[in-house]
């Protein structure tokens, strides 16, 4: 019996090795996994206190406050370093339960079909007709301004993109012979999903979600830089871009917070990117199409 | 019936479904969710009195089921009422009808600078595959994507309106010239029609900072699509054959190549104003540009719910209408489409 499809399985697998040896994928591994390290190691790295209100206020970039101090007195180095224990943990969170809800759904949808199909593609058409931060800031703002509610209006607008796509995939492998011969040996349908239509969605999911963890950071950070996020004394990087526009002189508050959110995006794109381009063509229009 | 007026009534029946369920969406997510309007706009003392808070709640027709709020509503929509803004104390509808101009015309300059330069680097980069252009626009298109563009906006003000005093500062024209009398609501284009060449200059001056910044994520995407669709048009067997008769490589370019490529490209743009409408929520606070995206901000963190809906409401439906005329367009030019 054959589980899987061999020509997807063969394309990822076989192209990776290449794909990976390339300026664009090396440099976006080194950031990941440098900011990675960063969050891990921040109390060990961080010269500061990220809260502790002790350093001359608003004071230049200089030696023993690399980044300069906010209107607070506090070392912005240690408090961006501090960041990525916010932002890099609850971005991948957001981004896994996206997949997992989006996937389930969406291949729920393909597999069943009917009304089942109708009623979920519905639903994750209403959500792609508004543009998304419009809708996560609506969803944000009722839920109440916190940083658990902001992860959950992006979740309210990222699952779709997965559930599309799922569907799609699913859809393309329901009628092979090595799913139905599955079904005729007797598979529940949760064995089916899992053993024969699940090896054929991961890959072009996992590229979509690489590409998404960027997303998801920009929306997160921008739901807090409007105030709907992270709390006043947590160093979120967007909430500490908005205290930088307070003080406009001191361009470092804002700047080094702003471009700890670019590369951290930056890495994450160049991985997907790669990924993207490592998948075969098929699949990879399969996402392109269905993703946007 | 012809099969393009099928394929048009079909789009638009389709797209009034859609915006049936916008309503129904941004009427559910600002009522079943835990915010208490009640809360957000009496304050505590106004709470702590019971007859205040159910005359608010009265007032606000709260105080019926909520099918019935719904029916409200919709029943205000078609009639052009949008409820009263609890913040501003004025119909939301005067409210949006004052705002939408601006963020239309700070996006609509944003999605012509991304698609002239979006289509421009994407043609580059196909033609120059895998050559040092299109590596180079490869990552740049990258960095587009990436960049934080409420972080962006800031910085944009500071080096070029702050530091260098290249460009003028906040707001649609210059004070002190005033704005030129309303026919579009597009400062721009009113200028033109008024003759005040100076009030033009003015606003397109003040236009092209937060143009800039906006479109920078929608340049990104734009060059990323428009190599893919090239490159795909390029290894046609009709662009082979073209070039073996020896037609010279601009004809090729524009009358065989970009001409099959825009369709992608259209559907891609469409798609990519709804990030740029997006956007306007981000950039227009910095600017102090006066447009939907500010008072989108303003109403959502005050829980004011009818503003909520309204900004929510127009920005979907201006969202399908655009994605409609793509689609219809997308129908005329490729009869393919129409037949599915």
């Amino acid at each position: 019996m054959r589980r899987r499809d061999p020509l997807a399985r063969k394309g990822l697998l076989r192209r990776l090795p290449e794909a990976w040896r390339q300026p664009l994928a090396v440099a976006g591994g080194v950031l990941a996994v440098a900011w990675i390290v960063i969050a891990l190691a921040a109390p060990v790295l961080a010269p500061h206190d990220p809260l502790a209100q002790e350093l001359p206020r608003l004071a230049p970039p200089g030696p023993g406050h690399w980044f300069g101090t906010d209107q607070l007195g506090r070392d912005i180095l240690s408090r961006v370093m501090y960041g990525a224990r916010v932002s890099i943990p609850l971005t991948l969170l957001l981004v896994a339960m996206s997949v997992l809800i989006g996937g389930l759904l969406g291949a729920c949808a393909g597999y069943f079909g009917r009304w089942v199909d109708e009623t979920i593609m519905r639903v994750a058409d209403l959500v792609f007709a508004f543009p998304t931060v419009i809708l996560a800031m609506v969803v944000a703002a009722a839920l109440g301004a916190s940083l658990t509610n902001a992860v959950l209006a992006v979740l309210v607008v990222a699952w779709p993109a997965y559930a599309r796509v799922t569907r799609g995939l699913v859809l393309g492998v329901r009628e092979r012979e090595f799913v139905l011969s599955g079904r005729l040996l007797g598979f529940s349908v949760w064995r089916s999903l899992r053993v024969d239509v699940l090896p054929n969605v991961t890959g072009p999911v996992l590229v979509l979600a690489t590409l998404d963890i960027g997303t998801a950071l920009l929306l997160l950070s921008g739901l807090s830089f409007l105030g709907l996020g992270a709390k006043p004394p947590s160093p979120e990087w967007g909430a500490m871009v908005a205290s930088g526009v307070e003080v406009f002189d001191s361009w470092w508050v804002a700047t080094f917070p702003g471009l700890a959110i670019l590369t951290v995006v930056l890495a994450f794109n160049f991985l997907g990117d790669t990924l993207r381009d490592a998948l075969d063509p098929r699949t990879a229009r399969a996402i392109k199409e269905r993703a946007l | 019936m012809h099969p393009l007026a099928r394929f048009l009534v079909r789009r638009v029946l389709l797209a009034v479904l859609m915006a049936w369920g916008i309503t129904l969406v941004t009427f559910v997510l600002t009522n079943l969710v835990p915010g208490d309007p009640v809360a957000a706009n009496l304050g505590q003392r106004a709470m702590s009195d019971p007859a205040i808070v159910s005359q608010w709640r009265a007032e606000h027709g709260l105080d019926r089921p909520l099918w019935q709020q719904y029916l409200l509503y919709l029943q205000g929509l078609v009639q052009g009422d949008l409820g009263m803004s609890q913040q501003s104390h004025r119909p939301v509808s005067q409210d949006l009808a004052e705002f939408v101009p601006a963020t239309l015309e700070l996006a609509g300059a944003a999605i012509l600078v991304s698609l002239v330069l979006g289509v421009a680097f994407g043609v580059v980069a196909a033609l120059r595959r895998d050559r040092l252009p299109d590596h180079a626009l490869r990552v740049l298109s990258l960095i587009g994507i990436s960049v934080p563009t409420f972080w962006l906006a800031l910085v944009a003000f500071y080096v070029f309106f702050y530091r260098l005093q290249l460009t003028p500062g906040s707001g649609r024209v210059d004070v002190a010239l005033g704005l030129a009398p309303p026919v579009t609501g597009l400062q721009t284009v009113d200028a033109l029609l008024a003759g005040r060449w100076d009030i033009f200059a003015s606003a397109a001056g003040h236009l092209v900072t937060p143009a800039l910044v906006l479109a920078l994520y929608t340049i990104g995407l734009l060059t990323r699509f428009t190599r893919s669709a090239v490159l795909e048009v390029l290894g046609q067997d009709y662009v082979r054959a073209a070039r073996a008769k020896g037609l010279p490589g601009r004809t090729i370019l524009f009358r065989y190549v970009l001409r099959s490529a825009l369709v992608p490209i259209i559907t891609v743009a469409g798609l990519a104003f709804g990030s740029l409408l997006s956007g306007t929520v981000l950039v227009e606070a910095i600017f102090a540009w006066p447009g939907i995206g500010q008072y989108a901000y303003k109403s959502a963190t005050t829980l004011d719910l009818p503003a909520v809906m309204g900004v929510g409401l127009v920005v979907g439906v201006v969202y399908l209408v655009i994605n409609l005329i793509v689609d219809v367009l997308y129908g005329v030019i490729d009869p393919r489409v129409r037949l599915q």
